[in-house]
């Protein structure tokens, strides 16, 4: 904003005007967080995906991880199967719900109605998302919780790359999201649309076989998967490990996924139907 | 420097142009056919405390400029103004002072009523109480009723509530009273006379044309994307003719008649026997043909004459641009 325009406008130039806008923008975010929780909660299906889902599949993955080889890579049941569900929190509570609640209310006109109101598209989709990427946080916080007192996994070693994978997580698994939407009809078609990043991110992400118990050649291809470096880097926090080099290289494959789904985002996302 | 405040033109449209790309993008492209414009090069402005209608048949373009003018997407050509602003590039500056409803939805089917009014509340600057805004359109009793169960003019009456939330200065109403009902139509028209009263600028899209005479300051009919003719109701009826027509009687040719120059008739048209004649002085042509008609003691069945009327107008327009 320009001076003349703050003038223009009424406004004390400088921060009076700008704390004003922050403000709003918390208010807004904040309005429609709350209108997208309670229908989060209307909607059984959803629930169901979000909340049941990650442990469901953390249960029936428990006996295979128990008869891997484990041990001679310095892994445990406990290091395997913790990441691996916060990788289930990842794939079905954050992307495949906000895939799901975006198109939904694409569907519905919703998002054209909202951008002709005072919310920035940012404000929209990160309102959108919020509540599932919060529900999503608290189950990975109850898990690590739970995870290091019940498995035989212990409290991470080093906590701030469990964080930065987490956060670099939420943030690949919402453009995900977003992205998917461009392919994706209804919220019915969801459910089939989503399924491609789920299995390869499942399959090969290490979320159920840790990549370090496969060959080098079929691994060091795997790492470049989306999810593959955020899944690095939580186990890397649990047992400890993760030298530097490692860590600047999953940094970098995760964020320019990150880049690229943002970039399919800002390029391709459609806030209405197609007719 | 731009002082869009201090005029009291509010909306300022020039040479504005919209095409739907072929790949999608547009609301109405459609798979593999080649791009269409929608908005063809019009210019129309509106000033303060004014309700302008853009009345035309479905196709005309109405939509697509009411979009540009919310700034729900960029012009493929043109300038646009609203409120001195780009409403696309400039929205953060426009949105706080207007409201939109859309033609259709727009609201999550499992939210209630009051849910709906708090969530955008919270999203617009300055927003009136929730209980009131419901009160101001009579769906207090309704608050806790999800949307998914409202009537198609309950919906309305919400969306009407949560355009008018900010207390905007302008107003757009995309097809305001398409799918209601009479009682419901009368109700929206004077709940928009009433926000016309207090000062606020609308802009209203319809195809109905006794929406755009009960309503309307001044109005522009668009046709095939562009602008027909444009201005107030008196304006646009005075451009066209009145209209006499009548069945010729057996045996009798246009000819026959007395020369219609005299009669103050300024043109005509035969469709097999029906024969229409267009004057602007109805009362002086009538009387000659009906002179006429007794001297000759000749019947001229289906006789019907008719001042101009905005449907006339409008019908004309229509017709005639066809015809090109």
């Amino acid at each position: 904003m320009s001076v003349t325009d703050v003038k223009a406008a009424g406004q004390r130039p400088g921060t009076g005007a700008e704390a004003a806008a922050r403000r709003g923008s918390r208010e807004r975010l904040a309005a429609l967080f709350r209108a997208e929780l309670i229908l989060l909660g209307r909607n059984k299906a959803a629930l169901f995906m979000t909340l049941l889902m990650p442990l469901i599949m953390a249960l029936a993955m428990r006996q295979a991880v128990s008869e891997m080889p484990l041990q001679a890579n310095g892994l445990s049941v406990g290091t395997v199967l913790l990441p691996g569900t916060i990788g289930f929190v990842l794939l079905f509570a954050v992307y495949s719900s906000v895939t799901g609640s975006l198109v939904t209310r694409r569907e519905e006109l919703v998002l054209k109605r909202l951008r002709c109101g005072e919310l920035s598209d940012r404000e929209i989709l990160a309102g959108s998302a919020l509540p599932a990427v919060l529900l999503g946080l608290a189950q990975i916080v109850l898990l690590a919780v739970l995870g290091s007192l019940a498995l035989d996994a212990g409290a991470p070693r080093s906590p701030h790359l469990v964080v930065l994978g987490v956060a670099l997580g939420m943030l690949i698994a919402v453009a995900m999201a977003a992205a998917s939407t461009g392919i994706t009809k209804s919220a019915e078609a969801a459910q089939l649309t989503t399924m491609p990043f789920v299995f390869v991110s499942m399959g090969g992400s290490g979320m159920i076989l840790p990549l370090d118990i496969l060959p080098d050649k079929i691994a060091n291809i795997l790492e470049l998967l989306p999810l593959s470096p955020v899944m690095g880097l939580v186990r890397d926090g649990w047992i400890g490990g993760g030298d530097l080099t490692e860590t600047v290289k999953r940094l970098v494959i995760a964020l320019v996924w990150a880049g690229l789904a943002v970039f399919a985002v800002r390029r391709w996302f459609r806030w209405e139907p197609r007719h | 420097m731009d002082i869009g405040d201090t005029s009291e033109r509010v909306i300022d449209v020039t040479g504005l142009r919209r095409r739907y790309g072929p790949s999608g993008g547009g609301r109405k492209s459609k798979k593999a056919t080649a791009a269409f414009e929608a908005v063809r090069g019009i210019d129309f402005s509106v000033d303060r405390g004014e309700l302008f209608a853009l009345l035309g048949t479905n196709g005309a373009g109405k939509t697509s400029t009411l979009e540009i003018l919310e700034g729900l997407a960029a012009p493929t050509g043109g300038t646009v103004r609203v409120l001195g602003h780009n409403p696309y590039t400039e929205r953060a500056k426009v949105r706080p002072r207007v409201g939109a409803m859309l033609q259709e939805g727009g609201f999550p089917a499992e939210l209630t009523v009051e849910e709906t009014v708090r969530m955008w509340a919270g999203a617009t600057t300055g927003a009136r109480p929730v209980g009131e805004a419901l009160a101001t359109v009579g769906m207090t009793q309704r608050k806790d009723v999800r949307v998914k169960q409202l009537s198609g003019g309950e919906r309305r009456r919400l969306d009407l509530a949560t355009a008018t939330l900010g207390r905007p200065e302008v107003l757009f109403l995309d097809e305001p009273t398409t799918g209601l009902d009479t009682e419901a139509r009368h109700t929206t028209w004077e709940l928009i006379r009433e926000l016309r009263a207090g000062g606020t600028t609308v802009v209203l899209t319809t195809h109905y044309l006794e929406e755009a005479q009960e309503l309307a300051d001044r109005l522009a009919i668009m046709h095939q994307g562009r602008i027909a003719t444009a201005g107030t109701v008196a304006d646009v009826v005075a451009t066209h003719p009145a209209q006499i027509s009548f069945e010729l009687p057996p045996g009798y040719t246009p000819g026959d008649l007395p020369p219609l120059a005299a009669l103050g008739v300024d043109g005509h048209e035969t469709a097999g026997r029906t024969l229409r004649l267009q004057t602007s002085d109805l009362q002086r042509a009538a009387t000659g043909l009906l002179l006429w008609a007794r001297d000759e003691g000749v019947e001229l069945r289906g006789l019907d004459a008719r001042s101009a009327s905005l449907e006339e107008a409008f019908l004309r327009i229509a017709k005639g641009l066809e015809d090109k």
